[in-house]
C-alpha cells in the first residue's frame, strides 16, 4: 500500500512507531524496502470474510455487512461483522490462557485455565444477536463521529460456551457487587501498554442471566481469532461492545464498571432527548443498556425489478433487545398502508427472529420502496424517521427499506 | 473667488478627507478579520524547519482526479500534515468517513489528545483543522434520506 511506502520514506522514527519496535539494522534497509510487518493484509483473506463486506476502516478493523448478505438464520463467520477499538491480539497461548476473576466484590481472587473451565461448568449453546450499538450512525443529520456504519453492524450467531453465573457462584460474589467489567489482551492503537482498548461490562443482573455466556465456540467451532478467540464474553441484545472478545479478567465491582469507553459519552446516550446538534455534558449521558427493536430486509436485495404479476417473496429478521418481536408489517406505500407478515419466535430468548411474506399486490407499474417495521414485545415499534439524535449516533433503528421496480 | 466657489471648494475638501478616511477604516477592518482568522500572522513566517513548510508535491503516491490514491484523502493544502498526524495510529478511513464541522474535529482532536495519546499538534494543528473543516464538512442531510446508489438488477423469480 502507497500509505505505507511514504511513510517508509517519511521517517524512521514513525515507521518504528508503526511496528512498535526498533528497526536494528535500519541503516541497511534497502531503499524503498516494505518490511513484512508494515504490508496490509487482504482483510477478506485474513478473517475469511465475503468479499461484498464493506471495509469502513483498515485499522483498527471494521468491516460490515450489507442487508442481503444477512440472509442466513444463523449467521455464518462470513458475512459477521468486525468491530474493534484496538489491535488484534497476536500469539494466542491458549494452553496457557486464563480468566481470573478479581474486583472489590468477589469473595477471592480466582482464575480458571480454559480447560478448567470448559471440563468444570455445564456447557450451553444460544443463538445470541450482536448489533454494534452504533449501526446506523451514517444516517445521523448533524453527522456523529465514529465509524459511519450503514446498517450491517449485527449478526445472531450461534455461541457455545458456560454461564457466567455458574463461573461467578463458584468463585464466590458479594451481597454489594453491581457490575463487572472485562478485561482482554487486545492492544490499544497507541501502542501504550498501560492503555486498554475497550474494559466494558454489564450490571450483576445481565451478568446472572442465564443466555450470558463465557463463549470459546461460535457455530460449532473455535471462535475465529477477529471475534474474540479463545474467549469472549456474550451479553446478547445489547450493545456488542459489552461483549468482550479476547477476554482473560472480569473484575466484579461494587459500583458502575469505569473502565475504557464505559465513561465519557462512549456507548451512552442523552438521559433527557436533545435536539438535534445540541451539546451534552458528559453527566447528561446515560449508559445504554437493551438495544431498541429492529428489523432487516435480506430478501431480496435491494434493486430488484420484477414483472408485472409476479409475486415477490420477502424475508428477513427481527429482533427487540432484551424484548421480543410481537408483530412484523410491511408497507409499499411509504407507510400510509401497512401489511403483516410472518414472524417466527426466537430459537431462545435473545435471538433475532425470521420474518416472510408473499407480496402479489403492486397496484401498477412503476418504482417502490418496500419498507419493514417492527413491534416489541412492549408494543413499542420502529420509527420511519431517523430517532431521538444523539452526539455519538447510537440506536439508529429507523425502518429498513428496500427499492423494487415494477416493469 | 466668489463665496460660492469658496463654499465648493471646502465642501470637495471634506469629500475628499471622508473618502481617505473611510478607505482607512476599510483597510483597519480588512486588517481585523485576518488577524481574526489567522492570529499569529503564519502568512508573513519564513520558511520553518517544520514538516509542516513541505508542499504538497514532497507527497509520496499519485493523485488522481484530486484524490491521494494510497489513502482516499481529498488533495488539498494540509494533506500532507493530515497524513502524517492521522494516519499513525487508525487508518485514513476513519477521518474519510466522518463529516465535521471545525469544532467538531477540534473537539475530536482534544479528545484524541486527553484519551488516545494523541500528541500536541503545534502549528500543524490550525492547518489540520483548516484542511478538514473544508474538506470533510457535513452536508444537511434532513430527517431521512432517498435510497441512493441502487444497483438494479433483474430478480429471477421460480
Amino acid at each position: 500500500m502507497d500509505r505505507r511506502n511514504f511513510i517508509t520514506k517519511g521517517t524512521l522514527g514513525t515507521l518504528s512507531a508503526l511496528i512498535g519496535a526498533d528497526i536494528v539494522y535500519a541503516n541497511t534497509l534497502p531503499s524503498g524496502y516494505r518490511l513484512l510487518a508494515q504490508q496490509d493484509p487482504d482483510p477478506f483473506k485474513l478473517f475469511n470474510k465475503d468479499t461484498g463486506m464493506s471495509v469502513l476502516n483498515t485499522k483498527p478493523w471494521n468491516i460490515e455487512a450489507t442487508a442481503h448478505l444477512l440472509d442466513d438464520k444463523v449467521t455464518p463467520n462470513k458475512y459477521m461483522f468486525i468491530r474493534n477499538n484496538g489491535l488484534v491480539p497476536e500469539n494466542i497461548d491458549v494452553q496457557n490462557w486464563k480468566l481470573t476473576f478479581d474486583g472489590e466484590s468477589v469473595q477471592q481472587q480466582k482464575s480458571y485455565a480454559l480447560q478448567e473451565l470448559k471440563s468444570n461448568f455445564k456447557q450451553y449453546t444460544y443463538q445470541l444477536t450482536l448489533e454494534c450499538g452504533g449501526n446506523g450512525r451514517s444516517e445521523f443529520n448533524p453527522p456523529a463521529k465514529g465509524n459511519q456504519w450503514t446498517v450491517g453492524a449485527v449478526s445472531c450467531a450461534e455461541w457455545t460456551g458456560v454461564r457466567l453465573r455458574d463461573v461467578l457462584q463458584d468463585v464466590g460474589i458479594k451481597a454489594d457487587a453491581v457490575y463487572i467489567g472485562y478485561h482482554a489482551t487486545d492492544r490499544h492503537l497507541s501502542l501504550n501498554p498501560e492503555k486498554e482498548p475497550i474494559s466494558r461490562g454489564v450490571p450483576i443482573t445481565k451478568a446472572l442471566q442465564e443466555e450470558t455466556l463465557l463463549a470459546f465456540q461460535m457455530n460449532g467451532k473455535d471462535i475465529p481469532l477477529v471475534h474474540g478467540y479463545p474467549l469472549r464474553l456474550i451479553a446478547g441484545g445489547w450493545p456488542a461492545s459489552a461483549s468482550g472478545k479476547w477476554i482473560n479478567r472480569i473484575s466484579v465491582r461494587n459500583k458502575v464498571h469505569d473502565g475504557a469507553k464505559m465513561t465519557g459519552t462512549s456507548y451512552r446516550v442523552p438521559c433527557e432527548p436533545v435536539a438535534p446538534g445540541e451539546k451534552v455534558a458528559d453527566g447528561d449521558m446515560c449508559i445504554i443498556e437493551s438495544m431498541p427493536v429492529k428489523s432487516l430486509i435480506t430478501f431480496p436485495k435491494t434493486g430488484a425489478i420484477i414483472k408485472k404479476g409476479d409475486t415477490l417473496p420477502i424475508r428477513g429478521h427481527a429482533w427487540a433487545g432484551e424484548l421480543s418481536v410481537s408483530k412484523m408489517e410491511y408497507s409499499l406505500d411509504f407507510g400510509a398502508s401497512w401489511t403483516a407478515c410472518t414472524v417466527e419466535a426466537p430459537r431462545n430468548r435473545l435471538a433475532w427472529q425470521h420474518f416472510s411474506a408473499k407480496i402479489s399486490d403492486f397496484p401498477k407499474k412503476g418504482y417502490y420502496e418496500i419498507w419493514a417495521r417492527a413491534t416489541d414485545s412492549a408494543g413499542l415499534g420502529q420509527p420511519m424517521l431517523l430517532p431521538g439524535w444523539n452526539p455519538k449516533g447510537y440506536l439508529n433503528n429507523a425502518c429498513h427499506r428496500i427499492a423494487v421496480k415494477v416493469v | 473667488m466668489s463665496q460660492e466657489e469658496t463654499f465648493r471648494k471646502q465642501v470637495r475638501t471634506v469629500y475628499r478627507y471622508l473618502i481617505l478616511f473611510f478607505c482607512g477604516l476599510g483597510l483597519l477592518a480588512a486588517g481585523f478579520i485576518y488577524l481574526l482568522i489567522d492570529p499569529s500572522l503564519s502568512v508573513f513566517d519564513g520558511p520553518s524547519d517544520q514538516l509542516i513548510t513541505e508542499e504538497p508535491s514532497e507527497l509520496e503516491g499519485e493523485i488522481v482526479n484530486g484524490i491521494h490514491l494510497s489513502t482516499g484523502f481529498v488533495e488539498g493544502k494540509g494533506l500532507v500534515q493530515v497524513i502524517q498526524n492521522c494516519t499513525n495510529c487508525h487508518s485514513a478511513a476513519l477521518v474519510t468517513q466522518n463529516r465535521m464541522t471545525r469544532e467538531g474535529w477540534v473537539s475530536t482532536i482534544r479528545w484524541m489528545q486527553e484519551t488516545q495519546n494523541l500528541w500536541d499538534l503545534g502549528d500543524n494543528e490550525e492547518i489540520i483543522v483548516s484542511y478538514l473543516a473544508s474538506y470533510y464538512a457535513p452536508e444537511e442531510k434532513g430527517r431521512r434520506e432517498n435510497l441512493r446508489e441502487i444497483e438494479w438488477y433483474e430478480l429471477q423469480l421460480p
